[in-house]
């Protein structure tokens, strides 16, 4: 019973592993410019607009962009690790710096593609205005991203701390673990309203917000970098290019980020 | 920030107290409400004959197959003000029982049912009808027997149920993430605090803190087989 069985399998192996071989041949060599999986750790604030960028640059490249999406600080402990990205997107410029520094990164790739606009938030109208917002403190909680690891989140401290609200705030705050938690605490109404990227909010409608001065916090000045150990070196340049074309910066800056270098 | 120049000072032991605090009362308080609605509804399984019994029992077991995320988005729904926790948070002021311990405590039962129900019911399951029944000519009641009968002989079961529920919550990690929003004192349980000390590479501390666990876990691991040897030899 078992040979009898197994024989046709062997034999419709034998059969396809030369058609397989023929098609991963084609595969790797038949375009003329080989297309490539560029594997991209995006900062959680730059989700969407990475996303529309990803697209087009997909279908004039024809290479493939795998992001994933964190914390900036995550990301980072991540690559020392050995994690395999091509290319980080940070949310700050002192990751890719430090990057750089340490080896991790290759030198004279890193440049600001964007900076970050911090905004206080709420979905529901009349919550969220201005500054007295903070001094007034009638709500429960607010949401911020970790500061440890996630630079908005370093933003949300030092502009409480320059409005002087930091210590009475203190017991009022929820940390997200990375800019995207802390819009979906807010979005799931478990936190009446929070510190998050503009980007995040940038496409909705209604609610309240306040997009705070940057004088009350250092520049989110956002770096890309290309990664020391990255497979894929001559297609995350081409990425970053596309990053700089008047295409890709009116996407940044329809998502409401200041222009870079 | 904090962590960079924490990173290189000494080894600092005090932030480890608050999250082991909360930790262990975490677990013990999670493990007390799990016996309480733990021991009816393991009763029930064990010897009911209805219907609705398999549904029921792959309802308790559910959260051993589930991701954590999944729990942790239902809850997360749930606990909010537009579901039925945010009504309870009402009662009391609040807007919400996420990022509360009431919350933490809420999502460890759900998470950890499986681990204190399964346990009970076999043993239940493995007393028989015949000291029941011998129980029940002997003129005790149900109550009675319930208490004087089954529950002495169901011991063991009840012990591992105890041990596991309590070792499953300290373990516990992406419910609590989902939900605790990171407070120190308040929902920063240990399997956060390790989280953020790795993605900050503040590595002697996580390794520390890591090391900890391992012990930990592997002294309950032996705990319970310890009292699984016993019951056997108990009812030899």
């Amino acid at each position: 019973m078992v040979p009898r069985a197994r024989r046709p399998l062997m034999l419709g192996l034998g059969v396809q592993t030369p058609l397989c071989m023929a098609l991963l041949g084609l595969l790797a060599f038949g375009s003329a410019a080989r297309a490539a999986d560029i594997k991209v750790a995006v900062a959680a604030n730059f989700a969407d607009p990475f996303k529309e960028i990803a697209a087009k640059f997909e279908a004039s490249s024809g290479h493939r962009l795998v992001a994933s999406l964190g914390a900036t600080g995550q990301f980072y402990a991540q690559i020392v690790e050995g994690a395999p990205f091509d290319i980080l997107l940070a949310a700050d410029r002192a990751t890719s710096a430090k990057a750089v520094r340490e080896g991790y990164a290759v030198a004279g790739t890193a440049y600001t593609y964007a900076v970050g606009k911090l905004v206080l938030y709420s979905p529901t109208a009349g919550v969220v205005d201005g500054a007295a917002t903070l001094k007034a403190v009638a709500f429960t909680r607010l949401a911020i991203a970790n500061p440890n690891v996630a630079p908005y989140g370093v933003a949300a401290v030092e502009t409480m701390q320059a409005l002087d609200v930091l210590d009475a705030l203190r017991p009022k705050l929820v940390q997200g673990n990375s800019i995207a938690q802390t819009f979906q605490f807010i979005a799931t109404g478990n936190a009446e309203l929070g510190f998050v990227a503009l980007s995040q909010i940038a496409t909705l409608a209604g609610g309240s917000r306040w997009i705070v001065p940057e004088t009350m916090h250092a520049p989110i000045s956002q770096d890309a970098v290309v990664m020391t150990g990255a497979k894929e070196i001559a297609a995350a340049q081409a990425f970053l290019t596309f990053l700089k074309t008047p295409q890709a910066r009116s996407i940044i800056e329809k998502y409401g980020y200041g222009g870079g270098d | 920030m904090g962590a960079a120049t924490s990173r290189d000072a000494m080894l600092d032991l005090a932030p480890f107290w608050s999250p082991i605090r909360l930790t262990l009362a975490l677990a013990t308080i999670t493990t007390a409400v799990l016996l309480l609605i733990g021991t009816p509804l393991a009763w029930w399984l064990a010897r009911s004959k209805s219907r609705w019994k398999e549904a029921i029992s792959a309802l308790v077991a559910l959260p051993l197959i589930l991701p954590p995320t999944v729990i942790g988005f239902y809850l997360l729904l749930a606990l909010g003000p537009h579901g039925p926790g945010g009504w309870i948070a009402g009662m009391r002021g609040a807007r919400t029982l996420a990022f509360t311990f009431e919350g933490l405590v809420l999502g460890s039962v759900v998470y950890s049912l499986p681990f204190v129900v399964q346990p009970i019911r076999a043993a239940f399951a493995g007393i028989g009808e015949r000291p029941l029944e011998v129980a029940a000519t002997l003129r005790a009641s149900p109550w009675d027997a319930f208490w004087s009968v089954a529950v002495p002989l169901a011991r063991p079961g009840f012990l591992t149920a105890a041990v596991l529920g309590f070792a499953h919550t300290v373990g516990e990690f992406g419910v609590v993430l989902m939900i605790g929003g990171n407070i120190p004192g308040e929902t920063k349980v240990l399997s956060v605090a390790l989280f953020e000390l790795v993605e900050t590479q503040r590595w002697s501390e996580a390794h520390l803190l890591a090391a900890g666990m391992v012990v930990f876990a592997f002294a309950v691991i032996l705990a319970v087989f310890h009292l699984e040897k016993r019951g056997a030899e108990a009812r030899r």
